[in-house]
């Protein structure tokens, strides 16, 4: 771990960069990667970039020198703000390539346009893909650092975490907790990066939603599975949204939006069914009246989810200052 | 062709269509088996004659594969007739089908005769081409079965692509009847399999991987078994993968209809879990399937369910290869590895020595009507020498096809091509 910058403006960050777990891993790709020492590890210093985000002065020169790409294959404006702002904020220089704008992809491999672009020196490089495995295939030729920002219906690592720390934030502790995730599992890569995190911290996950978009052998991810929702999110101390693509709501995977929000959407009235305490997430962008109603998702006093927008930038600012800690030490 | 006859010794001739497996002696002359000495010597030599001592190695039929893709004509850059030639020479096969799904397809008479005779011309390995069933291959309408036979194809297919459209393939099966032309199909019900580049299952769902259930093969072989009872056409079930199909297959078998069934050796000898971290090398049509699939398919062909064995050679270039997972082509090179890893089944002692070589010999021979495939005074002297048992790690850089994609690739297999004979010439022999 580099020695922390002299004078940092957030009270207790010096003490968590100081006891942060140096990390192993020169790419951050999947969950399945860590183990519940890095995670806690991570959170714990993404604690303590919540505190600084908070204060007029965000700025830190961890990164300092070090070169932030974006490489979004697919467009995603949330969460590549996201990964900006938390390079920013560390001061690193950020840089956005929109290969489908830009003139990158035509005709050319995704291996071809991480070799062009590991030639322009990034320190870190995070890449959305619509490929299942792109960025671990990206990882195997690039020098730099990657980070998985999603990659097909495989994984989305960085939301898995900065949901576990929104929860432990709400709750004070994961382990233990019971998390329904609901709706369209199949498609859904933050609904595996989510299960494989939460049981490794000690979570009960149950998986909901109609059997058709629920991937097969569900139950053997050692997860409940469930077709009725009441029952699915009976007792939840978490209900985890997903988003859904309309395009499969029309008679494809669901005969219709308004027979899925029936049936699956979430409202005040299923929601009674889980814990009172229930806390309410989606990774967004929402759609409203088709897998969760407005009332439940603007109630501030259920509702979690601009928390995790909030929590994004920090978990991804500690995974950052993770990932180039290790550089420092690595070369 | 030698003009010198050759006397192999010291052999361990492997004939399935004698049922011999023993120690014997084989004299080659004119390109033909002149004489079979199974269990003793050939007696009194001629001084012209050249004496190899085969060191107890085997000595069996050379390969017939009937299921080869190359790239000619069309993308010569995966592979032409003479690389593939080269590559089944160094494996041990001396005949081989090639697929009709070129560019352009072989679905009419002129493309047949381009095949033929390029493959003479190249003179390494005797090559068939399997003509296309419908016009391009397209599902849609009948070629030119007849003409196409006429000129030499061995049977039809459409290759990858399921005959979607069940009135088509029953036209299909009812005209090549006439011909007595074989018909062979891909089973994997479109709807099911289509955007799949796995088999559904815990691993793929984990993986995120697009995927169909195991069974889409099931419910297409079903249908096409139904057509072959109608119309009475021969009918040759292109892989069969999973233990569903299979049950379809027995029953179809136990029926009497004229079926016959191939699986390739990457189905015996892979399964879901090398696909590991998006492994593309691994990725076939069909895909890789559940271990339990696996097992059913060695178990099938150990009791002859399964007639034959293909290597499903499908030669990819590395940019084709080395691409996200579900947009990488699927298939593997397979010529040069077939035998050493369907020889795996021996040394496990799973299938004696001679029944895998059948299946690879005198089965698909028999079934296309070639005259190789077996040891017999006057069969042409398709050979192969191999050592059994010595260890091979597979290098695909090292393999001679033109596209180097072997899912074998650092493999440790046991069995050694010594020397390749086709028609009496030595079309390959191994260094050393």
């Amino acid at each position: 771990m580099t020695t922390p910058a002299p004078g940092l403006p957030a009270s207790g960050l010096n003490d968590v960069l100081g006891r942060t777990f140096p990390f192993p891993q020169r790419h951050f790709l999947s969950v399945v990667d860590l183990n519940p020492v890095q995670v806690t590890s991570l959170l714990d210093l993404a604690d303590g970039f919540v505190a600084l985000n908070r204060q007029t002065s965000k700025k830190l020169d961890l990164l300092k020198g070090r070169t932030l790409m974006n490489l979004f294959f697919e467009n995603s404006t949330r969460t590549q703000s996201s990964f900006e702002l938390a390079g920013k904020r560390l001061g690193a220089d950020v840089v956005n390539m929109s290969p489908r704008a830009s003139s990158i992809s035509k005709g050319e491999t995704l291996i071809d346009t991480a070799v062009t672009l590991n030639a322009m020196q990034p320190d870190l490089l995070v890449v959305r893909h619509s490929s299942s495995g792109a960025a671990a295939l990206l990882a195997q030729k690039v020098t730099c650092s990657v980070i998985n920002a999603g990659d097909g219906q495989h994984e989305h690592p960085t939301q898995a975490l900065l949901d576990a720390l929104s929860m432990r934030r709400a709750f004070g502790r994961i382990a233990g907790l019971r998390v329904a995730i609901c709706g369209d599992v199949l498609h859904s890569r933050v609904a595996r990066s989510n299960v494989g995190l939460l049981q490794m911290l000690g979570a009960e996950v149950r998986l909901v939603g109609p059997p058709t978009l629920m991937p097969a052998d569900a139950e053997r991810w050692g997860v409940e599975v469930h077709h009725d929702m009441r029952k699915g999110i009976a007792g939840a101390d978490v209900v985890m949204m997903l988003r859904l693509q309309l395009e499969r709501m029309d008679g494809v995977m669901a005969p219709s939006q308004r027979e899925y929000f029936r049936f699956f959407g979430l409202d005040r009235e299923k929601l009674a069914f889980a814990a009172p305490h229930a806390r309410v997430m989606h990774p967004g962008p929402m759609n409203r009246g088709v897998e969760i109603d407005s009332d439940v998702a603007d109630d501030l006093s259920v509702s979690l989810i601009q928390d995790q927008v909030e929590m994004g930038v920090a978990a991804r600012m500690a995974i950052l200052a993770s990932l180039a800690a290790r550089l420092d030490n690595h070369g | 062709m030698t003009a010198r006859p050759t006397a192999f010794v010291n052999v361990r001739l492997v004939d399935p269509a004698s049922g011999y497996d023993g120690p014997g002696a084989l004299l080659v002359q004119h390109g033909r088996i002149a004489e079979v000495a199974q269990g003793r010597d050939l007696g009194t030599l001629g001084a012209d004659v050249e004496v190899i001592d085969g060191r107890g190695h085997m000595l069996a039929p050379g390969l017939v594969d009937i299921r080869v893709k190359t790239g000619e004509p069309g993308a010569e850059t995966k592979e032409t007739l003479k690389s593939a030639s080269l590559a089944a020479a160094a494996g041990g096969v001396t005949s081989i089908v090639v697929q009709p799904d070129t560019d352009p397809v072989i679905d009419e008479p002129s493309v047949v005769d381009f095949i033929l005779r390029r493959a003479r011309d190249i003179e390494l390995v005797h090559v068939y081409p399997a003509g296309a069933a419908t016009k391009g291959a397209k599902g849609q309408r009948m070629a030119e079965i007849g003409l196409m036979r006429e000129a030499g194809c061995v049977y039809v297919t459409d290759a990858d692509r399921p005959i979607v459209d069940s009135k088509v393939l029953r036209r299909v099966l009812a005209y090549a009847r006439s011909f007595d032309t074989l018909v062979a199909h891909r089973p994997a019900d479109p709807w099911l399999t289509a955007g799949a580049a796995a088999t559904e299952g815990e691993f793929a769902g984990r993986l995120g991987l697009p995927s169909a259930p195991a069974i889409a093969e099931k419910i297409m072989l079903d249908r096409d078994l139904a057509l072959v009872e109608l119309t009475g056409a021969r009918f040759l079930v292109d892989q069969v993968t999973t233990a569903g199909a299979l049950e379809s297959l027995q029953r179809g078998k136990a029926r009497g209809l004229p079926v016959t069934a191939t699986t390739s050796i990457n189905h015996l000898s892979f399964n879901e879990i090398d696909i590991g971290d998006y492994r593309t090398f691994c990725k076939f049509d069909p895909p890789v399937r559940a271990e339990s699939d696996r097992q059913a398919v060695i178990a099938a062909l150990a009791c002859g369910l399964i007639d034959i064995v293909v290597s499903a050679h499908a030669p990819a270039p590395a940019e084709d290869k080395r691409l996200p997972y579900d947009e990488a082509a699927p298939g593997g090179v397979g010529l040069q590895t077939l035998l050493p890893a369907l020889l795996a089944f021996h040394h496990d002692d799973r299938i004696p020595l001679i029944d895998l070589i059948r299946t690879v010999t005198q089965r698909p021979a028999d079934l296309l009507g070639l005259a190789a495939g077996r040891l017999a005074k006057g069969a042409p002297a398709d050979l192969v020498l191999c050592d059994l048992d010595a260890p091979v790690v597979v290098d695909a850089d090292k393999l001679l096809s033109k596209s180097k994609n072997s899912p074998f690739d650092g493999r440790r297999l046991q069995g050694q091509v010594r020397m390749t004979l086709v028609d009496g010439r030595v079309v390959y022999r191994a260094a050393g």
